[in-house]
């Protein structure tokens, strides 16, 4: 349970422990995970994979659900802007 | 790439842990499938930081035979098989039968400021401590209806959280007369009790209601509305939700009628959890918010009733009857504050996903013209957010659930023979 597992956030290194998820990483560097249409900042809601308010650029991959993906070493988040 | 499997079972939380297990006991092979990386469900969600429950850790460890098919979730349907999504790649499963165990979800209702950064649900917020979301030495204020507040409190508390109150909707008095219904439940009651001792100091109000939320660009003040007048308090996060509501949208894919009693449907069984589609059974809270006795229990019931095992599956029967009347008893002490469906006025975001106000839904009867002409619904939630909140404040009943279940790469559904012509996308 004390294993942590280094990844990058917009550019910014993060340690967590292992098993979290992108979600919980992505807090320790912003609260702005993406833009809603018109603009406005959003962030996670749900927690479980239902609202897509917490979706991010994972590797590459756009529009990833942040709060149902496990943190793996090395692994690039970015948010949309 | 397809799989044969004797049983499938969606949803790997506490009723989908008992079923698999309970089938695989009868010889047969069985297939656990859950969205989640890991098992548990909602209330067995793995901790990073804290060891699971010991009932948790027997559930997933026995599970022997099964085969645990995590990070794949269902998105579409095919006669006697499933369209399964895994972050790489895609698989179809095939079944003799399937126990749905989908599980709920948090009521979330809008209000003005919900959705600025720091506000979640209530469970949701549990379920983001769990994965590690920082709240050591934050300023939490816990609110919405229900016994899952103090699940929630409870968690942020053990993750170092400054929980600043408890705000139930529901009056003292009703709270009251649900607690010494309790007694018919010891291990509820044991439950209710410990949550009680680890929230010591954590104050508890009843009568009481978020009203908005302000900040600058993330939460720093909520409006709490109690029996004595309006406060506002500072804080760093919300956590608000107002009960669960079952998931029926797979259930419906695949054709089971649902209960439509309230403003949430819930998938339709019988006594031994057959649902109207022969080789289908439900488990759980999609058949009915009841809580983790009621998950459970079912659980072993359509484990030996997808097995083909009503002889044992019938023996569980009273066990049933006794847990699902307590689903009556917290639906009935903690109904709605009918000012809670108020809350959002004209300019209020109801739709997240396409940034839709309540006012523009103004003068739409039913969801499927709202959506053609403002884009309600429309987005990734696939309205599970805002079409459940527009049901829970009698505007218009939810849509019919429609493949996908979830937004999904087009390289997923390439050759599925039942995928429509959809008319309403
Ligand atoms: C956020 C939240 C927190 C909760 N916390 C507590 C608590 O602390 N204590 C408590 O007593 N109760 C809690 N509950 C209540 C809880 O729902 C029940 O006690 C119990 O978990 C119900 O068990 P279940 O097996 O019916 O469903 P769940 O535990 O909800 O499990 C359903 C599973 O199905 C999976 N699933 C659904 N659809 C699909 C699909 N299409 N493809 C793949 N997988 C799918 C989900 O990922 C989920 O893991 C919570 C509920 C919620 C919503
Ligand atoms: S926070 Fe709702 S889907 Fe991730």
């Amino acid at each position: 349970m004390s294993a942590t597992v280094r990844l990058s956030v917009n550019g910014q290194p993060v340690e967590v422990p292992a098993g979290a998820s992108v979600a919980a990483a992505m807090a320790h560097v912003t609260l702005h995970f993406r833009r809603s249409v018109s603009g406005t900042a959003r962030a996670p809601l749900c927690g479980m994979g239902v609202c897509f308010e917490c979706r991010v650029n994972i590797d590459g991959v756009p529009h990833v659900r942040a709060c149902m993906t496990p943190v793996i070493e090395g692994m690039q988040v970015r948010t949309d802007d | 790439m397809t799989e044969r499997y004797d049983i499938l079972v969606v949803g790997a939380g506490p009723a989908g842990l008992t079923a698999a297990r309970t089938a695989a006991a009868h010889g047969a092979r069985v297939g656990l499938i859950d969205a989640q990386a890991q098992p548990g469900g909602q209330v067995w969600r793995h901790d990073v930081r804290h060891h699971a429950p010991r009932e948790a850790r027997a559930a997933i460890s026995g599970l022997g035979q099964v085969e645990l098919l995590s990070q794949h979730t269902v998105v579409a349907v095919e006669p006697s098989a499933l369209r399964v999504e895994m972050p790489r790649g895609a698989s179809e499963l095939r079944y003799d039968a399937l126990v749905l165990a989908t599980g709920a979800r948090e009521l979330l209702l809008p209000f003005p400021g919900w959705t600025l950064p720091g506000v979640t649900g209530a469970g949701g917020l549990q379920a983001l401590a769990k994965q590690g979301w920082p709240v050591a030495g934050k300023r939490v204020v816990i609110a919405g209806s229900g016994p899952l507040l103090l699940a929630a409190a409870a968690t942020l508390r053990a993750h170092g959280a400054h929980v600043l109150g408890i705000y139930e909707q529901a009056a003292a008095a009703s709270v009251h007369a649900f607690a010494r219904q309790l007694v018919h439940w010891p291990a509820k009651a044991m439950q209710a009790l410990g949550l009680r001792t680890r929230l010591a100091g954590v104050p508890y109000h009843f009568g009481s209601f978020i009203r908005g939320a302000s900040g600058d660009d993330t939460l720093s003040r909520v409006d709490i509305e109690g029996p004595r007048g309006s406060q506002s308090i500072e804080c760093d996060m919300l956590g608000v939700g107002y009960g669960l509501v079952p998931n029926v949208e797979l259930a419906q894919l695949l054709g089971c009628a649902l209960v439509h009693q309230g403003a949430h449907p819930r998938v339709q069984v019988d006594a031994l959890l057959r649902t109207s589609v022969s080789g289908i059974y439900a488990a759980g809270e999609a058949g009915g918010i009841g809580g983790l006795a009621v998950a459970r229990i079912e659980g072993e019931i359509a484990g030996h009733m997808a097995a083909g095992q009503t002889q044992a599956a019938t023996a569980l029967l009273p066990m049933r009857g006794k847990e699902r009347r307590f689903g009556a008893l917290l639906s009935h002490h903690f109904a709605l504050d009918p000012r809670l469906l108020s809350l959002a006025n004209a300019q209020t975001l109801i739709c997240r996903c396409e940034d839709v106000t309540l006012g523009e839904l103004d003068g739409f009867s039913d969801a499927r013209s709202a959506k053609l002409v403002t884009r309600c619904g429309m987005g990734a939630c696939q309205g599970r957010i805002c079409g459940t909140a527009l049901a829970e404040l009698g505007r218009f009943p939810r849509n019919g659930a429609r493949p996908p279940v979830f937004p999904t790469r087009l390289a997923t559904l390439a050759g599925l023979t039942t995928f429509p012509s959809s008319d309403d996308y």
